[in-house]
C-alpha cells in the first residue's frame, strides 16, 4: 500500500507514491538521492538529519514522508543559491567548524532556523538554539564561530 | 613563496561536506544493492538452543537468513581475532555470528538479507531464537570475585591476563620510608565513542571474477582487508578492494575489525550481490568497541620535600565478551608505560590484570590507555599537593622532568626524547589568573554559597606507537611504520598516496602543506589519495594520533627523495654536479651561481621524456616510503579547568578552561586547534556527562542518547588554547601529534577542580562522571 504525496524539494515540486510508514529521511536520501541529511540516531536526538520543512529546523528521521505531503523542504542540497555559497556554509569552511561533517548539514539547517528567529545571536544564544543537534568532533568551539560569522555576513 | 607550513589554511575537505555532497558508506547504492539487519541477542548470558528462521524466510522480500551454521557451511575461519597478544593470554574464539553461547547484549546471532532495508528489519524481528539465559557478570570487579559467572571455560577466573611492568621491591621501599602517602580507589567510567556516523559496509562480491570491494566505515582500509580476509571470511587479500568514503567519525571505533563488516561481507559472498548494512545508534552503542572501564587502586609515595619517591598501580580493566582489536594492548603497553606523566620518579609498578565481561568489548577509544594513566597520575598529584601542603602547582614543578635531562628513560619502559614542562605551567597560570582566581575562591569560601575549583592535569602523551621492531616484541601483530608514495607529474603538480586514512582530521589539507613547504610548490598542485587499498599500498590507517608523526614524515621521506633524484636530472641538464645543486622554493639551482636553475617542472617534464637524461637513471619522478620511526613522540602541556559547584544542588558549572599544549611544530594552527576542541569535549564530557552504564543482568543501561549524555553545545564553554613548541627531535618534520591530548589531559583537570572546589568538606574523590547526584551525595555524607 502507497500514499500520494506532493511537496516542494528545494524549490522543485515532486510527487510520489510512499510506503505510509517511509521515513521522510529515507525519501529524501534513498528516493529522491539527497543524501546530504545524515542518519546518526533515528529517534530525533542528534540532529544530524535536520531539514527545514516550512522554514522551521525538523528531524526528518522521525518525520514520514506522508505528513511532508504539501509541504516545502530545504535540504543542504538547496542551501546554496546560484552556485553561491550561503554564509552559514562560508562560515562554516571559514572558521573550522566541522571536522567529520557528518552533523554539518543538519547543523547548518539548524543555524539556518535559529538566524531567521534572530538575525545576530549572542554565544549564549548560538548555543540554545542549537543544543537540538550534537558534534562529536568540533567541541562546538568553532561552530559558534562559524555562526557569529554567518550572522555578520547576513546583516 | 609563502610559508606554507604553520598556516591555517582552509579545510579543502570542506566545500562537499557543507553542501552535502560528500559521500558517506550509508549515501552508496550499488546496482542490485540488498539489505541486511542483524539479528542480536537481547541477553548477556545465554546459551542458544534454537533458532527458527521459517517466519522470517517467508516474509516477501528476504533473500537470505544465515546463522552459524552457515558461517560453517561456507568452509570459512569465520572468526574475529585479537591483534595484540600479551604473555599468557588468554584468547577464547570469537565466532562472527555466535553458534551455541552470546556473552553480551548485541552479539550477532543471524542476519537477514532483503531487498528493502524496511523489510530486513521487519523480517530480523521474527527471527525466533529460543535462549536459555544464564548468569551474567558485567562488573569488572565483579567479575574477579569467587563464584562470578564464567565468561569463557578458557579464562579460569574471568583473567584474560595479568601484567605488570616496573620493580615492585623498590617501590615497597620508597613507601616504607615515605614522609608522605596519598591513596586513591578509583573507577575510570566506560565510555561509548559515538561517531555520529554509525557504522555502515556496502559489500559487493563478482563471483565473476572471484572480487569483492568493500565500502565501509574504516580508519584503516588495509588493516581491515588483512583481518577481513586472513581471519573472517578467507579470500585472498588480493581480491578484496577495502575504499574508506567520507567516515563520519571514529575516535578509535573505527580502527577495529568488528563481526558485522565480516557478515555482511558473507552475505554479499552467498547471494553474489551487493549487500549493505547501517548500524542503527542502539546496535553502535551495544556493538561499537567502547572505551576504558577501569578499577584502580593506586597510591605515591613522597619525601619530606614533596619529592615523589614511587607509584604503585594496581588495576582491573574490563576487555569486555571477547578480546577486540587492539584490546590487550590499550591498559597495558599503553597505559602502564604513561605512569611517569611528567614527573621523575625514581620506582614505579603498574599490575594490570585484563577481565572479561558479560559486555561489550572495550577497545582503543580517543586516548586508549593514555587518559586513564593521566588520570592515575593527575588526581594522585592534587592529592599529594594537599598532603604535602604545597598545593597543586608546586608539587607538579618539583617533580617535572627537568628540562636538561631529556632523553629521560623513565621506569616504565619508555625514553622521552624531549619535553619542557615548565613554560607549559607558566604560561596556563598566566592565562588563567591564578592568583586572582585563588583570591575569588578563597572569598567564597568565606562566604558561602557557590563554591570556586581549580584544577590542573599536567599530561604527557605518547603518539605514534613505534618503533615496528619494539611494538613487535610487546606483542603486536603488526607493524607500525606508514607508508607515502609520492608523485611528481610531467607538469609538476603532485599526488600523494598515504597510508593514513582520514575520518575529520583533514589529512588532504595538511598532507598538501607537507609536500607544498617541501617541494616549494603551491598547495593546489598537490592532490592527496587516501582509504582505497586498491589505490594505495598498504598503510596502517590513522589512530593513536600518528598520522601527521608517522604518516607526514612518510610524505617528508619521499619528498625528499624526489629532490634528491631531481638534482641528478637537473645537474645533467645544467651540466653540473649533483653535488653543487641547492633546491629551493621549487628550483635547482647551482650553488653560488643563481643564474643557472631550472623550475621542477622543467625537471619533471624531462624526467618523463628522458630525451636528455643521466645515463644510470631511470625515467619518472616518483619515491615510496615506508616510514618507521625511531621511537614515539611525546606532546604534553598543562591544562587548568575553574569551576563553579552549588553545593546545595551538586551542579557543576564549567568557567573556564585554558590548556597550554606542546604538539611540536604544527602544520596547520587551525586544525590543531580543532583537534583539541574535539578532544577536550570528549574528556569533560567523560569527567561530568558520559557513562556506559550496565545493570547487574548485563543489560546496558544507557544505550541510548536520551540516556548517554554526549556533551551538547549548551554544556560546553568557549576553550582557551595557547602553546609551546618543542620539536621532536626524531622525526623529519618535528611533529608530535595532537588528536587525543584534549581527552587525556581534560578528565583529571575537571575531577581536581570540582575535588578542589569542594575541599572545605573534606571531599578527596568522587568518582566520574561527577554528576549533580554524586556531588550532592558527597557534600551531605
Amino acid at each position: 500500500m502507497t500514499v500520494s504525496i506532493q511537496l516542494e524539494v528545494n524549490g522543485k515540486p515532486v510527487q510520489a507514491a510512499v510506503e505510509p510508514r517511509r521515513l521522510l529521511v529515507h525519501f529524501l536520501r534513498e528516493d529522491l538521492g539527497l543524501t546530504g541529511a545524515n542518519i546518526g540516531c533515528e529517534t530525533s536526538l542528534c540532529g544530524a538529519c535536520t531539514v527545514l520543512l516550512d522554514g522551521n529546523a525538523v528531524k526528518s528521521c522521525t518525520m514520514l514522508a506522508a505528513q511532508a505531503d504539501g509541504a516545502s523542504v530545504t535540504t543542504i542540497e538547496g542551501l546554496a543559491r546560484n552556485g553561491e555559497l550561503h554564509p552559514l556554509q562560508e562560515g562554516f569552511w571559514e572558521k573550522h567548524g566541522l571536522q567529520c561533517g557528518y552533523c554539518t548539514p543538519g547543523m547548518i539547517l539548524s543555524a539556518n532556523y535559529l538566524l531567521a528567529q534572530n538575525p545576530s545571536p549572542n554565544d549564549e544564544e548560538i548555543r540554545e538554539g542549537l543544543k537540538g543537534n550534537i558534534c562529536r568532533c568540533t567541541g562546538y568551539h568553532n561552530i559558534v564561530e562559524a555562526v557569529k560569522y554567518a550572522a555578520e555576513r547576513m546583516s | 613563496m609563502a610559508r606554507v607550513l604553520g598556516t591555517s589554511i582552509k579545510r579543502r575537505e570542506d566545500p562537499a561536506l557543507i553542501t552535502g555532497r560528500g559521500k558517506y558508506t550509508d549515501d552508496l547504492k550499488a546496482a542490485g544493492m540488498a539489505h541486511a539487519a542483524i539479528v542480536r541477542s537481547p541477553y548477556a548470558h545465554a546459551r542458544i538452543r534454537g533458532i527458527d528462521t521459517s517466519a522470517a524466510e517467508a516474509l516477501p522480500g528476504v533473500l537470505a537468513v544465515l546463522t552459524a551454521r552457515d558461517v560453517a557451511a561456507a568452509g570459512i575461519p569465520g572468526v574475529v581475532p585479537v591483534g595484540w597478544l600479551l604473555p599468557d593470554l588468554k584468547t577464547p574464539a570469537h565466532p562472527m555470528i555466535a553458534a551455541d553461547t552470546v556473552r553480551h547484549v548485541g552479539d550477532a546471532v543471524a542476519v537477514v538479507v532483503a531487498e528493502d532495508r524496511y523489510v530486513a528489519r521487519d523480517a530480523a524481528e521474527r527471527v525466533a531464537v529460543d535462549y536459555e539465559p544464564l548468569d551474567a557478570v558485567a562488573d569488572v570487579v565483579a567479575a574477579l570475585e569467587d563464584g562470578a559467572p564464567a565468561v569463557h571455560e578458557e579464562a579460569p577466573g574471568n583473567v584474560a591476563f595479568d601484567w605488570e611492568i616496573g620493580e615492585r621491591e623498590p617501590v615497597d621501599a620508597a613507601f616504607a620510608s615515605a614522609a608522605h602517602t596519598v591513596e586513591l580507589d578509583l573507577r575510570n567510567n566506560r565510555l561509548i565513542p559515538h561517531a555520529i556516523e554509525p557504522r555502515a559496509v556496502l559489500a559487493s562480491y563478482d563471483s565473476s571474477t572471484g572480487e569483492m570491494t568493500i565500502h565501509m566505515t574504516s580508519q584503516n582500509p588495509h588493516v581491515h582487508r588483512l583481518l577481513m580476509t586472513l581471519a573472517s571470511l578467507g579470500m585472498p587479500e588480493h581480491k578484496v578492494r577495502i575504499v574508506a568514503p567520507e567516515v563520519g567519525g571514529g575516535f578509535g571505533s573505527k580502527i577495529h575489525h568488528y563481526a558485522d563488516e565480516a557478515i555482511v561481507g558473507l552475505c554479499s559472498m552467498k547471494l553474489d550481490r551487493p549487500v549493505k548494512w547501517t548500524a542503527t545508534r542502539t546496535e553502535t552503542n551495544l556493538t561499537d568497541a567502547h572505551g576504558r572501564d577501569h578499577s584502580t587502586r593506586c597510591a605515591l609515595a613522597l619525601d619530606a620535600d614533596g619529592r615523589i619517591t614511587g607509584l604503585r598501580v594496581d588495576t582491573a580493566a574490563a576487555m569486555g565478551a571477547y578480546l577486540s582489536t587492539f584490546a590487550p594492548a590499550v591498559p597495558t603497553y599503553l597505559y602502564g608505560t604513561l605512569m611517569s606523566g611528567q614527573y621523575d620518579i625514581p620506582a614505579i609498578h603498574c599490575h594490570v590484570t585484563g577481565v572479561f565481561t558479560h559486555t561489550t568489548p572495550v577497545d582503543a577509544y580517543r586516548g586508549a590507555g593514555r587518559p586513564e594513566a593521566t588520570y592515575v597520575v593527575e588526581r594522585l598529584m592534587h592529592l599529594a599537593g594537599e598532603a604535602t601542603g604545597l598545593g597543586p602547582v608546586e608539587v607538579r614543578r618539583r617533580n617535572f622532568v627537568s628540562p636538561d635531562a631529556f632523553p629521560y628513560q623513565t621506569q616504565v619502559a619508555l625514553a622521552y626524547d624531549s619535553g619542557n614542562y615548565g613554560p607549559a605551567m607558566d604560561r596556563a597560570l598566566e592565562m588563567i589568573g591564578y592568583d586572582d582566581l585563588r583570591s575569588q575562591q578563597a572569598s567564597r569560601r568565606d562566604n558561602g554559597g557557590k563554591q570556586i575549583g581549580i584544577g590542573f592535569s599536567s599530561y604527557i602523551e605518547a603518539c605514534g606507537l613505534a618503533p615496528s621492531a619494539v611494538v613487535g616484541s610487546l606483542g603486536a601483530q603488526a607493524g607500525q611504520w606508514e607508508s607515502a608514495d609520492v608523485r611528481v607529474h610531467p607538469t609538476a603538480s603532485v599526488t600523494v598516496y598515504t597510508g593514513s586514512s582520514s575520518h575529520g582530521q583533514g589529512h588532504e589539507t595538511t598532507f598538501s602543506q607537507i609536500v607544498a613547504d617541501r617541494l616549494g610548490v603551491d598547495p593546489e598542485a598537490v592532490e592527496v589519495i587516501h582509504g582505497d587499498t586498491d589505490l594505495v599500498q598498504f598503510g596502517m590507517g590513522t589512530y593513536g594520533s600518528r598520522s601527521a608523526a608517522v604518516g607526514g614524515s612518510a610524505i617528508a621521506r619521499s619528498v625528499d627523495k624526489i629532490i634528491e633524484k631531481g638534482k641528478k636530472i637537473a645537474a645533467h641538464l645544467l651540466e653540473a654536479s649533483a653535488e653543487d645543486l641547492e633546491y629551493e622554493d621549487g628550483s635547482f639551482r647551482v650553488a653560488g651561481s643563481p643564474d643557472r636553475s631550472l623550475a621542477l617542472g622543467d625537471v619533471a617534464l624531462q624526467a618523463y621524456l628522458a630525451h636528455n637524461y643521466p645515463d644510470d637513471l631511470e625515467p619518472g619522478l616518483s619515491a615510496t616510503s615506508f616510514y618507521d620511526p625511531a621511537n614515539f613522540t611525546y606532546p604534553f602541556g598543562t591544562h587548568v579547568c575553574v569551576v563553579e559547584v552549588d553545593t546545595e544542588t551538586g551542579s557543576i558549572e564549567l568557567l573556564r578552561y585554558a590548556a597550554v599544549d606542546d604538539v611540536g611544530n604544527v602544520i596547520n594552527p587551525m586544525i590543531v586547534d580543532g583537534q583539541l576542541h574535539g578532544g577536550l569535549a570528549q574528556g569533560i564530557g567523560q569527567a561530568l556527562w558520559e557513562n556506559a552504564v550496565y545493570d547487574e543482568s548485563g543489560q546496558l543501561v544507557s544505550g541510548s542518547l536520551m540516556d548517554y549524555a554526549v556533551p551538547k553545545i549548551h554544556n560546553l564553554i568557549p576553550f582557551e588554547l595557547d602553546r609551546t613548541t618543542t620539536p621532536c627531535p626524531h622525526n623529519p618534520l618535528g611533529v608530535k601529534g595532537v588528536g587525543e591530548a584534549g581527552a587525556i589531559a581534560s578528565p583529571a583537570a575537571v575531577v581536581n577542580a570540582v575535588v578542589d572546589a569542594l575541599a572545605p568538606f573534606g571531599i578527596s574523590h568522587i568518582d566520574m562522571p561527577l554528576t549533580p547526584e554524586k556531588v550532592w551525595r558527597a557534600v551531605n555524607s
